[in-house]
């Protein structure tokens, strides 16, 4: 079951997402990559069997990129969200994906926003959000320490927390997780930057 | 729905498409395009109407960008163009989803020239009117230069011009790409071994270049619009760089002249 954890703070989204790749009880992969980038400024991470996941998420991403081809502006966070979310509801009651999602990025009418979407095509926009089991660790541990405006280092060492609350109390923790940061950058534009690479 | 299947673009006795050929002559009715191919870099420009007074001259775009690393200029009906490329835009993205890497200049260009085929051999419809200029990077960080026509052809140039006045602009071209002339070079541009093509135009002397060819045939700078695109980008000229250029070409050739006397 896959572990995803999106933490927003001051002109940041973070995502953390485990890494494994599994089957029943066989874990086949173990550097893999749940967090798709879409550009510079927005970016999933995506749970759910690799077939829907990666389908699903490469269909967004080329028709938000063909959308900003041909208007010549980037999608706000907002708009790309709700495109996404219109996807999944449309596929709904014909053939749903089987993937839930969280989608956040960084521009400059919003800032940072973080969405949480789920394969029924239900859509929250958060501070932080939590997909899989994880979230029965890890919300509780939001709710203490979480704070508006934080720090990206500040965001790191709370995304630390909760992978060891994971290590230490989830069955099915896994040693390595990726993590990933879309910021504001020195230029005012959206800036990504890989943190801890998913193949290490 | 009624069926269309009678065809319009049918031979002439002596072997001629007339309605492809018409479209031809609708594209040459339309403003000039030009594009460059350089070392690192490719410049398009296209000559501008002037502006009237009432319309927004920015939502008037011959030149536009199809992916990450290719643009395209055309010349000829531009509502035929803007449904062109629109298919092209969709097809780059599509090519992307199916195998995850960036389309090649030639395998869009072949599409578009594919599709202009289509319209000449289908039922029902007429060629589209336009000639396109299809340029960007591939992944191996070539320039390359693309031309199509309404019949569906498609070639590859290092230096090309279509629309109206096309043909003074070519011969422009044949004079002054460097390499390709066999007598000594002129303005000492670049240094060339004298080999048969010489790719060394830098990016500046590409834009140079590009801005003499389209004052042959524009009233004035304000007419001219050059893009500059590099791998990944596409930038637009401003017009008092423009205006900067074409103010050291005349002085050039001012000096040229009395010298001369």
């Amino acid at each position: 079951m896959d572990s995803l954890i999106g933490i927003t703070g001051k002109d940041f989204v973070i995502f953390v997402a485990d890494t494994a790749q599994a089957r029943s009880i066989l874990k086949m992969k173990g550097d893999e990559d749940k967090i798709m980038v879409v550009d510079d400024s927005k970016m999933f991470a995506m749970a759910g069997d690799t077939g829907d996941r990666t389908t699903f998420c490469e269909y967004v991403k080329r028709n938000l990129k063909l959308y900003e081809i041909r208007s010549g502006l980037t999608l706000s966070t907002h708009a790309a969200a709700h495109w996404t979310r219109r996807a999944l509801a449309d596929a709904l009651r014909q053939g749903p994906y089987e993937t839930n999602l969280l989608f956040g990025g960084w521009d400059s009418e919003a800032g940072a926003s973080l969405y949480y979407l789920d394969y029924l095509g239900s859509m929250h926009k958060m501070p932080f959000a939590i997909q899989g089991y994880a979230s029965n660790f890890v919300l509780s541990i939001f709710d203490r320490y979480y704070k508006e405006d934080l720090t990206i280092p500040e965001g790191l060492d709370l995304a630390k927390l909760c992978i060891a609350e994971l290590n230490k109390r989830f069955l099915l923790a896994q040693p390595n997780w990726a993590i990933k940061v879309i910021k504001k950058g020195d230029d005012g534009k959206a800036s990504l930057e890989v943190i801890v690479p998913a193949k290490q | 729905m009624a069926r269309y299947d009678r065809a319009i673009t049918v031979f002439s006795p002596d072997g001629h498409l007339f309605q492809v050929e018409y479209a031809l002559n609708a594209v040459n009715k339309g403003t000039t395009a030009i594009g460059i191919r350089g070392k690192n870099s490719i410049v398009l420009g296209i000559e501008k109407k002037s502006a009237m007074k009432l319309q927004d001259p920015r939502t008037v775009r011959k030149i536009v960008q199809l992916d990450d690393s290719i643009c395209l200029a055309f010349a000829g009906l531009v509502a035929d163009a803007r449904v062109l490329i629109n298919k092209a835009r969709i097809e780059c993205q599509t090519y992307r989803l199916t195998l995850d890497e960036e389309p090649s200049v030639e395998y869009i260009t072949r599409w578009i020239a594919q599709r202009q085929q289509k319209y000449t051999q289908s039922g029902g419809v007429r060629p589209y009117g336009i000639s396109t200029l299809i340029v960007g990077f591939d992944t191996d960080g070539e320039p390359r230069l693309f031309q199509t026509d309404p019949s569906g052809i498609y070639s590859e140039w290092f230096a090309n011009c279509i629309g109206r006045n096309s043909k003074p602009v070519k011969e422009f071209f044949t004079k002054n790409y460097p390499g390709l002339r066999k007598e000594e070079k002129t303005e000492g541009e670049e240094e060339s071994e004298e080999e048969l093509v010489d790719f060394e135009l830098t990016e500046e002397a590409t834009i140079k270049l590009a801005v003499k060819a389209l004052m042959e045939v524009v009233e004035s700078p304000k007419n001219i619009e050059i893009a500059v695109v590099k791998k990944g980008s596409l930038r637009f000229l401003e017009v008092d760089e423009i205006e900067t250029l074409v103010d050291a070409f005349e002085a050039e050739q001012k000096e040229k002249e009395d010298n001369k006397q």
